[in-house]
């Protein structure tokens, strides 16, 4: 904690023209927060499960012991409790459900990723725009984000997947465009405050453009809420795509995402097929744990 | 005076401007463009459906009347599963933020802060397939279907409904502590609790009478903006425990493609969110009297 009010105070002198200190001084402040980082538990469990998922989704078609999608070799195997041969056991085809579930990580982070970096680019450009210039832009689009917040994002998306057409292409669009506004809303409180320092009113003064301010000089200074942005939206990403998919209108059939997986298995439950249900649920919910011990020490190190 | 209207009028931290801690005035002025915004977007919207099923979109409002008698069953239905999840809710996680506010960064704070966290961030349906697992086959302690045999009484019906709303109170307990819980370290921070406690008096007193009367204010207006988020988790819990609300219909008019029972269901959920928005405004008008004597002045 003491380190970077040091650094702070240092930099109030009025030290004329000391741009190498400057960036020590930077470099300094980005180092603290890793090491700060570095020390959080709880990040680093989200990091590593992060990770574990990461690697499934990757290499996962290459390791998994049985073919995630393939035709069933023995129906005999069907429905067959977890065991050695079949860690997490078989589902009603006859699927390994061990191998479906590591494949599985595949699908959801792909889309979930790209969905919240589109989400994540439009929303930091027009976050940029509208706190840069205020005004009537800035208006309209609290009131869209007002009116986008209104109706739940599931079921924005379900009639807009309903409308389109699912597909993960516009699973990733929908879910982009949704998140855009409200991203930018974050974005905008953080330039309203960038914008009325020093560095840009000298650079208003040297006669920059207001593009090369925007995303030269105040877009560096904001990446900090930017990436705690994106970790907090992929974990709504991925509790909306997730839901969406189990509800049908998100990943389709034959990938072994997970919520199709729970979607398919879930009404055997009563005749006590557990294990198909099970493991994917147990996939997501580990997945978004991790993804917020992730967000959660980001916040906390950012904020401090 | 002065500075609270100065607090009032400055844009501040973003999670805290939505969930409208901020003036009563500014958020019911917001609440009407967001009215009218929500509303000729649904209305481009179903313009442009009905361009695209008839070419006209007259007809696609001639719908609205058999809509109409299948949505407020289904309205009312789903109104009993969201109170008793609130019902559940709103005191449990009030109780947890405050508690976890109150030793904030040991570990009982890091234990409720996180369980909370991790809690909210797993979809409702991954809770509701585990709490079918555990609850109703494993235990077999409560049903795994909603809806309770028609004419069967008031607590059977509670404890039909109450698998399903305890999975929203999963997803709802780490919103609304979370806020309960940055309300209340403000308050502990503020100067008048260090007043209150340099004056001596109790711990207890200072908690209950300077602390909790400021800090659980703006976890109202928190809870009126997870009417919203109940609803969109109404449309996989009433699928999985097949009960007859607003969400399985939803659910139903989007497979089937009806654009006019889906737009409107959505339109009455969007109505429902801002109902919801506009009582908390009004409650937290009424309960706190520094925006009561502002709005007169």
């Amino acid at each position: 904690m003491s380190r970077p009010e040091e650094q702070v105070i240092l930099a109030e002198h009025p030290v004329p023209e000391a741009p190498p200190e400057e960036r020590d001084e930077a470099r300094l402040a980005r180092r603290e927060r890793l090491r700060l980082l570095a020390r959080s538990k709880t990040f680093l469990a989200g990091v590593f499960l992060f990770g574990v998922f990461v690697f499934c989704a990757i290499f996962g078609p290459a390791v998994v012991p049985y073919d995630p999608f393939g035709a069933p070799t023995d129906l005999l195997d069907k429905l067959q409790p977890p065991s050695t041969e079949h860690l997490f056991g078989t589902d009603q085809l006859g699927r390994d459900v061990f191998s479906r579930v590591v494949v599985g990580a595949r699908d959801i982070l792909a889309v979930s990723v790209a969905a919240t970096l589109l989400g994540v680019v439009l929303g930091a450009a027009l976050g940029l725009v509208t706190g840069y210039f205020r005004g009537v832009i800035d208006e309209v689009l609290m009131r869209i984000v007002d009116a986008f917040l209104a109706v739940p994002l599931v079921i924005l998306a379900t009639v807009a997947l309903v409308a389109l057409g699912p597909s993960k292409g516009t699973l990733i669009v929908v879910i982009g465009i949704v998140f855009a506004p409200i991203i930018a809303r974050t974005v905008r409180a953080a330039v309203l405050s960038e914008r009325e320092l020093e560095y840009v009113e000298a650079a208003r003064l040297r006669n920059e453009r207001a593009p090369y301010i925007m995303f030269a000089e105040i877009l560096p200074n904001v990446t900090a809420p930017i990436v705690v942005e994106f970790t907090v939206r992929l974990g709504y990403a991925i509790f909306a795509i997730a839901t969406l998919t189990f509800l049908g209108f998100g990943v389709q059939p034959p990938s072994p995402d997970w919520g199709l997986q729970i979607k398919e298995n879930y009404v055997i439950l009563n005749g006590g097929y557990w294990w198909p249900t099970l493991f994917p649920a147990l996939a997501i919910a580990l997945l978004v744990v991790s993804i917020n011990l992730i967000a959660d020490g980001l916040t906390r190190v950012v904020e401090a | 005076m002065i500075l609270f209207a100065a607090a009032q009028l400055l844009p501040g931290d973003v999670g805290r401007a939505i969930l409208g801690p901020f003036a009563a005035q500014e958020a019911v002025d917001q609440l009407n463009e967001e009215l009218g915004t929500n509303r000729s977007f649904v209305v481009q919207y179903g313009d442009w459906i009905g361009g695209v099923l008839q070419g006209d979109l007259g007809d696609s409002y001639a719908f609205n009347r058999p809509v109409a008698e299948l949505l407020w069953p289904a309205l009312r239905n789903s109104a009993k599963l969201a109170l008793l999840a609130l019902l559940i809710v709103v005191p449990v996680s009030v109780v947890g933020g405050v508690a976890a506010a109150l030793k904030e960064g040991r570990t009982r704070d890091r234990i409720i802060s996180l369980g909370g966290l991790s809690a909210t961030a797993i979809p409702e349906f991954v809770w509701a397939v585990l709490g079918i697992m555990v609850f109703g086959i494993w235990l077999d302690a409560l049903p795994v279907t909603a809806q309770a045999p028609s004419g069967s009484g008031f607590l059977t019906e509670v404890k039909y409904l109450l698998l399903p709303a305890l999975c929203l109170v999963f997803v709802l307990f780490g919103y609304i502590a979370r806020m309960a819980r940055a309300g209340t370290i403000e308050a502990l921070h503020a100067d008048y609790t260090r007043t209150a406690v340099l004056k001596g008096l109790p711990r207890r007193t200072v908690i209950r009478r300077h602390v909790l009367r400021n800090s659980l204010l703006p976890t109202i207006a928190v809870v009126a903006t997870q009417v919203g988020y109940l609803f969109g988790g109404l449309v996989a819990i009433e699928l999985i425990f097949n009960y007859n609300g607003i969400g399985q219909l939803i659910y139903r008019a989007a497979q089937r493609q009806d654009f006019p029972l889906l737009l409107s269901a959505s339109l009455v959920v969007g109505v429902v969110f801002l109902v919801a928005t506009l009582i908390a405004d009004v409650l937290y008008s009424l309960l706190n009297p520094r925006i009561r004597l502002s709005s007169e002045s």
